[in-house]
């Protein structure tokens, strides 16, 4: 029988396939970000970024809520204080440094949220279709028709300010549009000669998802979500800017600009100081999302 | 070799020469009878998205697949032929008609569940790049089906290992690479590999060697011949490439639209094509002699609206011997069920038909040579 | 298409419900029973039992929206809380301030970001490219509300050379185009408020520009021998419609999401009703803008929708 399988061109299917290093997707992404300087650059500033807010307590020289009324907005490099102070005369280094916890946390965590929720959402109506895609689908619609800010504020404008209720407010904000890029890739790959394949085999529909259609779906949900981790601070900030997010006396980026923006014709320089933080951070995590997406190859 | 070589070693081998422990009825029994399957997809459109109409892509078709053999399927693109195999693995689930696996009625309470069917019935999609999952070393996309069966991690592996160096492919070299990191052959042997995993009995062919080279062709035909006796399966082998399905079925199948319109053993169709549309089908074929050439196209046009098929015969719009009875009446196709007969659905081979070329003994007269040689194009 | 512009326009209308809906909630959402801004806090049972009767509270949820949907309909948006007048007045004259803020600010961002993603798309790979999408991503890494800031401490303080805030003089609410001052007084909100389109449109033209230049017609023009000029006015056709599509909706995403920009410049806008009404806990007033702005929203989408749809001779058959 032998003889049979093992015709000339067979044997040099088998013999003259040259011996190739073999990378999976993911490790294939990781080697084209590896060589992506510019990703890696402002990859670095994102994770410093974070490291200074979660080791905020060692860094900042000073006491974030500790207000001194003889030292009120003075400015950069006045004593100790290398970022001046504030309208209360507390540190504004030390206030921006535990600022970034609270606004980073605000950024970030919504996003989280929505893409594990809004995710799951859309695989779920871009697999099983039909009705429950109608039904998902067009609930999405509604909260899409709103303007991510407006839905922001109206949400949180209704149930009043706080952290919580700041970052409820963004995650449903940030649901609906995970939830499209999800629905829309997986009904894409759900159409492929592979699921059918799988199907084929008698899996079952968990198992299948599982194995075959989140490999394939899960590069353009990272892409998109990371793109919107800094949409969520720029709106996180926001929120605190308006009064909606974070609350007085705690420190956060949007919030110190608010109180700091009375100041301008005092101490113009330091007032805007706090929008440098949430500027670059942004510009970070914008620029980290653009080499994931061209790493990731995908096109949204 | 050729494919056009007219010689069919699929006919030496297919004689069933290992007892299956899994076979129930003996060889007599058909492994599948496929009654009055039909399938009509909706479609929708208006202001109100409503349905407006129906592809009738499989309305009615009826056969049965022997055991051992392969069954041959042809039609234009389409006529339903896909759909047939959805139909078959119940990817799509028809809606009406039964299926009757070795005597076990498939899908209904006291008889082979689904997920048991498509143990003993795999599949072959077309294309080969989009069939398996990009993201997935080709090993893995091999031993999933095992894995989905209950095996154990070592166990599909092993599976998979050893089924890749049955079709051709060192496990080693080319196990842990990812699809496009193969060839369009490579590919295809992967997924008759994952289509075998199972170890099914019957396995469903669609368009499986079609968008390959020739040459490469011609390996995984070989390929699928040697795989066939050495597992003892049972092909149901969908394909528009006539040739190829004269070398390696045992009988065929003709579809038009959604139907069956001939089927029998192989020589016969091929010598002896009965339907008018077979017998175009067949005219068409390109030959190898200069002295030959067809001039006329044998079919012309596209085939009608699957919508809106024409009343009666559905191919009376294209047929040159079409009377009024072909528009008032819907042929049948007759004794389908036994494995020996050629039997068309055309009212020219049913006595007293009404149709004017049809005698007493349900032949009509001079119809397998006149329409023939008229297809042909030889005045 | 017929068809295809009736469907999309009833498909709008359950749209629409579900918003309406999801504003009708808000008040629902809101800490509290939706009573207790309405009353003092020091109410008697009897007061209560009254306005709730006076308000309809007492009546099941969906009865109560229906009533409220009704009213919604003729322009009723109810009283504000704050001020005791009807929000439909107030609603509407700042409706008109911010649809020129946005209209002006996606004008002047059009024009910019048109220009620069052109000539990005065009030089595809090169420096210039990389400059300009420097710029793109500054545009929507932005918080356009310090940027306001640096704005007024640069020409309002440092410089003194325009206004801070407000919209004219004497805290005028009404913009008149012929009075110099109000110009004056819209630069920088205009300024502010366009940053975002600019990024976003920037990089949505220099990505239709490469992609059209890419295409195999692009080849078989310069094979007829058509000059640069010639084959960019070509490309420029085929990149339009996606662009427009874009600015359309910053558009309707400017209306809905001015309301910091407002908030910095005092400028008499929904944005700044906005927050007055979350100051104040507003709810009506609240509700009621942010109905407006969605519908909007809403109807943007629509237009641009139908728009594309007869313009795309792709779409036009199906």
């Amino acid at each position: 029988m032998a003889n049979i399988t093992m015709s000339p061109a067979d044997a040099a299917a088998v013999q003259g396939a040259p011996s190739v290093r073999v990378r999976s997707y993911w490790q294939n992404v990781g080697y084209r970000l590896r060589y992506d300087y510019l990703t890696l650059f402002f990859g670095a500033m994102v994770i410093l970024i974070i490291l200074s807010a979660i080791f905020a307590p060692l860094l900042a020289p000073m006491d974030p809520y500790q207000s001194s009324l003889i030292n009120r907005l003075k400015p950069i490099g006045y004593k100790d204080f290398l970022l001046g102070t504030d309208e209360l005369g507390r540190d504004i280094l030390s206030r921006m440094l535990y600022g970034g916890r609270i606004s980073l946390t605000m950024g970030i965590v919504p996003v989280l949220i929505a893409t594990i929720v809004g995710g799951s959402l859309g695989i779920v109506a871009g697999f099983v279709g039909g009705r429950t895609n109608m039904i998902i689908m067009r609930t999405v619609d509604v909260f899409y028709a709103f303007p991510s800010i407006l839905l922001a504020v109206a949400i949180s404008g209704a149930m009043g300010g706080g952290i919580v209720n700041g970052m409820l407010s963004l995650t449903l904000v940030f649901i609906p549009p995970l939830c499209r890029v999800a629905e829309t890739a997986t009904s894409q790959v759900r159409n492929l000669d592979f699921v059918e394949a799988a199907r084929a085999t008698g899996a079952r529909t968990l198992s299948i998802i599982r194995v075959h259609i989140l490999g394939n779906v899960l590069g353009p949900i990272l892409v998109y979500s990371s793109s919107m981790v800094s949409v969520s601070i720029l709106l996180a900030s926001g929120l605190s800017f308006l009064g909606l997010g974070v609350t007085p006396p705690e420190p956060d980026w949007g919030l110190m600009l608010n109180t700091l923006r009375q100041a301008i014709y005092i101490n113009p320089v330091v007032c805007a100081i706090p929008g440098v933080a949430i500027l670059i951070t942004s510009i970070c995590f914008n620029l980290v999302s653009d080499g994931l997406r061209s790493a990731m190859d995908v096109r949204l | 070799m050729t494919v056009t070589e007219n010689t069919r070693p699929s006919q030496t081998l297919n004689a069933v020469d290992r007892k299956d422990a899994r076979d129930r009825g003996g060889d007599r029994q058909p492994m599948l009878i496929a009654r009055e399957l039909k399938k009509h997809f909706p479609i929708t459109g208006g202001v109100l998205n409503r349905t407006i109409g129906h592809v009738r892509a499989v309305d009615g078709v009826s056969f049965t697949v022997m055991k051992g053999e392969t069954l041959g399927v042809v039609g234009e693109s389409g006529c339903g032929k896909s759909t047939l195999a959805r139909l078959l693995m119940h990817l799509i689930v028809p809606d009406s008609g039964d299926l009757i696996f070795d005597g076990d009625a498939v899908g209904e309470n006291d008889g082979l569940s689904v997920r048991d069917m498509r143990r003993l019935m795999q599949m072959v999609f077309q294309d080969s790049y989009s069939s398996l999952n990009p993201r997935m070393p080709v090993e893995d996309s091999i031993s999933y089906g095992k894995k989905v069966h209950g095996a154990s991690e070592q166990e599909a592996k092993e599976a998979a290992r050893e089924l890749l160096t049955k079709v051709g492919l060192d496990p080693n070299l080319f196990g842990p690479r990812y699809p496009h990191e193969l060839s369009g052959g490579q590919k295809q042997r992967v997924n008759i590999a994952r289509a075998l995993v199972l170890e099914p009995r019957v396995v469903i062919l669609d368009e499986a060697v079609s968008a390959l080279d020739k040459s490469v062709e011609a390996q995984v035909l070989n390929l699928l011949r040697y795989l066939k006796q050495h597992f003892n399966l049972t092909y149901v082998f969908i394909s528009h490439d006539l040739n190829v399905v004269q070398y390696v079925s045992d009988r065929v199948l003709v579809m038009y639209l959604g139907e069956v319109v001939e089927i029998g053993p192989v020589d016969e169709i091929y010598a002896r094509p009965k339907h008018p549309y077979t017998q175009a089908l067949l005219a068409s074929r390109l030959s190898m002699d200069p002295d030959d050439r067809i001039e006329e196209p044998p079919l012309v046009g596209d085939p009608p609206n699957p919508i809106n098929p024409p009343s009666g015969c559905r191919f009376r719009t294209r047929c040159k011997f079409a009377e009024k009875i072909c528009e008032i009446e819907r042929p049948v196709l007759g004794e389908w069920l036994s494995s020996e007969a050629h039997v068309t659905a055309c009212h020219m081979f049913v006595p007293r038909s009404g149709h004017s070329m049809a005698n007493e003994a349900g032949k009509p007269e001079a119809a397998a040579t006149v329409p023939a040689a008229a297809m042909a194009g030889e005045d | 298409m017929t068809a295809y512009i009736l469907r999309r326009l009833l498909y709008a209308i359950p749209i629409a419900l579900g918003v309406s809906i999801v504003c009708f909630a808000l008040v629902y959402i809101a800490p509290g029973d939706p009573l207790q801004t309405i009353l003092p806090e020091d109410a008697s049972a009897e007061t209560i039992e009254m306005v709730k009767k006076a308000y309809g509270f007492d009546k099941p949820i969906p009865v109560q929206y229906a009533i409220w949907l009704g009213k919604v309909l003729t322009g009723d948006f109810g009283l504000s809380i704050a001020t005791g007048r009807a929000v439909t007045d107030d609603l509407f004259k700042a409706l008109g301030n911010t649809m020129l803020l946005a209209t002006g600010a996606v004008v002047v961002a059009f024009s910019l970001a048109f220009v620069m993603g052109l000539v990005a798309g065009y030089h595809a790979g090169g420096p210039i490219d990389r400059g300009v999408t420097g710029i793109a991503v500054i545009g929507v890494s932005i918080p356009n509300y310090w940027l306001g800031i640096v704005m007024v401490i640069i020409f309002a303080v440092e410089l003194n050379v325009l206004p801070a805030t407000g919209m004219g003089p004497r805290g005028s609410d009404t913009f008149n185009f012929w009075e110099w001052d109000h110009f004056r007084h819209l630069l920088m909100p205009l300024v502010t408020l366009s940053m975002i389109p600019i990024g976003i449109i920037t990089r949505t033209t220099r990505a239709a520009v490469a992609e059209v230049l890419n295409q195999d017609f692009v080849e078989t023009l310069r094979a007829k021998g058509l000059s640069e000029f010639e084959i960019l006015l070509h490309v420029v056709k085929n990149a339009m419609p996606q662009v427009l599509a874009v600015m359309g909706l910053q558009f309707g995403y400017l209306m809905g999401g001015s309301i910091l920009v407002e908030t910095i410049f005092t400028w008499p806008g929904t944005g700044f009703l906005l927050n007055k009404a979350i100051l104040t806990r507003d709810l009506p007033v609240l509700q009621g803008t942010i109905l407006i702005l969605a519908m909007i929203f809403v109807a943007t989408n629509l237009v641009i929708d139908l728009l594309q749809t007869m313009v795309d001779p792709r779409l036009k058959r199906s």
